[in-house]
């Protein structure tokens, strides 16, 4: 499908605001001032960008540890974000989730999860939601290649098909579960046949190339739009960095990264495609790339300036009442 | 007022919050007994028969017939919680959280914490425990000490019809997950139990008989055992105090240390477990909130440290009955 030029300006905008978050945290987490773990999604923008393109607030999308860019794609506040990584009252979270528990269900966010495998079989009670109250949204959920072993993501796609639920499973296979290859750990020759065997359609597309993600999402998210079921995409990426922040990465080749950050890199790749075609002109981009370093910048000294969480609010909110 | 079983009583606890709230949805294994098949719809109603009925008036949208999924069905629920619904899953047997236990206990149980007090997870599982139903080591546990020790759920162990309707509806009310247990071998025992809709406030224990002399301590089945030797005793002059927490998580320390301060003597008894039970959690509590009122040791009556045994003569024996309970009550008057 034609987008407009102002569809392609937001979707850069959301692509490069992944970025630049990413590659930023990766900096101010070798300062240690970040508590715990995080994962970088810098690599894959292009698919959480064109999964959640056609979403609207009242979707729904469960998500990985590696959750930045989904919910950033998804339209969580940039700011929100940055205050929950460095465990801060202000972030979204109020510092109690941390990076891998960035919820924002206002957004339609579920949270990211720091259990492998946890996203599909929270997406498809969002999408029972959807069904029974006949509201016609969808849900989606963010599984990894390693994710996609695990016997929750199985029984979900079952239950989807079963039930005829609207949700679309989408399979980021980044090369690695970890430090193990998907080419060792997923047992079938694709993730996607996998899913098709469980009776729905599925597509497999180069997760570097945000047209081809967003083609196969947009009609996932028709079908389940109009009641025909679940589907499921695999799109393949790589990841630019480790596994986790810190992550020295010898299971990899030397060049393996800068390989990748040289031929698939998801980002220039997009530029090329949306200047060449001359619907929008570098300077654009370029203003863009401006806006999102200056709120990168602005949500990084507000996050180091916050205030952590009182520590009353420890014994808060474990139930609404009790 | 009517008489009526512990399975109809929770029967219509469902029937009232369904018609009460359209987003209140049932879904688990058999539930409408099942569908897919070449006989009758309904068939099951439940694999103990407590949904029977339901899916005529609600339809199969409503009461919904999973596959044997039980990960996706506690995950599919725990999700449908969070964006709106109030989903009842049936886990059929309690001893099934083995293979789904990671979307109640990483899940549904912290949602609210880690996400800053912003989500709420409206969901109640039903599930069964209990020995005695000769079904052996996998269909006869009551792991409720496990649910017990996980801060975010409520635990309920209704232990009679009454209190099984007014605890499931305020279960089905509550925001907060519920795990609502079921004992086996309660479901026909018969109560009053009115026809309209009441609920029973979590965190509040029913005194089920009154004594000076000692305080027992029962939960879910085990209160029968301790009215029966509370009865019994009373030909001796001997008054125990049966107190039935109903939940476990709250729980309503308050009204056993009441009781404790008046009776000096504290026994308890609890299918849960020999290690960690529930017994010994309250018995730790007691010891350090009331220790100056206790005259003598604290009893428990626990089941050995075994798995469940399917000979029934060895099933018997594992069960904590009558007879251990009131060994245990003269050892300490």
């Amino acid at each position: 499908m034609q987008l407009t030029s102002d569809e392609l300006l937001r979707a850069y905008r959301t692509m490069k605001s992944i970025r630049e978050f990413e590659e930023r945290l990766h900096a101010e987490n070798a300062t240690g001032d970040i508590p715990g773990f995080i994962h970088l999604y810098a690599g894959q923008e292009a698919i959480a960008t064109a999964v959640c393109f056609d979403l609207g607030t009242r979707d729904h999308i469960g998500s990985t540890h590696r959750g930045h860019g989904h919910s950033i794609a998804k339209g969580c506040d940039i700011r929100g974000m940055m205050l929950e990584i460095f465990g801060r009252r202000a972030g979204l979270c109020g510092g109690k989730g941390g990076s891998m528990h960035i919820a924002d269900l206002d957004h339609g966010m579920l949270g990211a999860n720091a259990i492998v495998g946890g996203a599909p079989i929270l997406a498809i009670g969002a999408a029972l939601t959807s069904k029974v109250r006949g509201d016609r949204t969808v849900a989606i959920s963010f599984t990894g290649d390693g994710g996609s072993n695990q016997g929750t993501v199985f029984e979900a796609m079952n239950m989807a098909v079963v039930l005829k639920l609207p949700c679309v499973f989408v399979f980021e296979n980044n090369g690695y579960g970890e430090a193990t290859g998907a080419s060792y750990a997923v047992g079938a020759p694709s993730i996607a046949g996998r899913a098709a065997a469980f009776g729905m359609p599925a597509t497999a597309v180069d997760g570097t190339d945000f047209f081809a993600v967003h083609d196969a999402a947009r009609a996932g998210i028709a079908r389940a739009r109009n009641g025909e079921g679940p589907s499921a995409i695999e799109a393949t990426a790589v990841r630019f960095h480790g596994h986790f922040e810190g992550d020295a990465q010898r299971y990899r080749a030397r060049d393996e990264t800068a390989n990748c950050r040289r031929s698939m890199d998801c980002l220039s790749r997009f530029r090329g495609q949306v200047t060449q075609s001359g619907l929008v002109s570098p300077g654009q981009l370029e203003l863009i790339d401006a806006e999102v370093l200056a709120l990168i910048d602005s949500a990084v000294s507000g996050a180091r300036a916050a205030a952590p969480p009182a520590i009353d609010d420890l014994l808060t909110d474990v139930y609404l009442a009790y | 007022m009517a008489t009526k079983s512990y399975r109809q009583a929770l029967n219509e606890a469902l029937a009232h919050e369904m018609r009460r709230d359209p987003d209140v949805v049932i879904m688990g294994e058999d539930v409408a007994g099942g569908a897919g098949g070449t006989g009758e719809v309904d068939a099951y109603g439940g694999p103990l028969g407590v949904t029977k009925g339901l899916i005529h008036e609600f339809g199969a949208g409503r009461v919904i017939d999973t596959p044997i999924t039980e990960s996706a069905i506690m995950g599919m629920a725990a999700g449908c919680a969070m964006t709106g619904l109030r989903p009842v899953a049936e886990l059929m047997f309690a001893d099934f959280l083995g293979v789904c236990l990671d979307p109640i206990y990483n899940q549904a149980a912290k949602f609210r914490y880690m996400f800053g007090g912003k989500a709420r997870t409206p969901l109640v599982v039903r599930t069964t425990i209990g020995a005695g139903f000769r079904a052996a080591a996998q269909h006869s546990q009551s792991p409720y000490h496990l649910f017990t020790s996980i801060p975010g759920l409520k635990v309920v162990l209704p232990s009679n019809a009454y209190d099984a309707k007014g605890l499931l509806i305020q279960a089905i009310r509550d925001d907060d997950p519920v795990i609502f247990l079921e004992h086996k071998l309660l479901y026909d025992t018969v109560a009053e139990v009115p026809d309209e809709a009441y609920v029973i406030p979590f965190g509040e224990a029913a005194i089920t008989r009154t004594g000076k002399d000692v305080t027992v301590v029962a939960m879910s089945r085990m209160v029968h055992f301790a009215n029966e030797v509370a009865d019994r005793l009373l030909a001796e002059r001997i008054a125990v105090e049966v107190v039935d927490p109903r939940t476990t998580s709250p729980l309503d320390l308050d009204t056993i240390i009441e009781s404790v301060s008046k009776t000096g003597r504290l026994v308890l008894i609890d299918e849960s477990a020999n290690r960690c039970s529930v017994a010994a959690d309250i018995a730790a509590l007691v010891a350090e909130h009331a220790f100056t009122a206790l005259k003598a040791p604290i009893r428990l009556v626990l089941p050995p440290h075994t798995p469940v045994p399917f000979a029934p003569i060895l099933e018997d024996a594992y069960i904590p009955g009558p007879a251990r309970l009131e060994a245990a009550i003269r050892s300490i008057l």
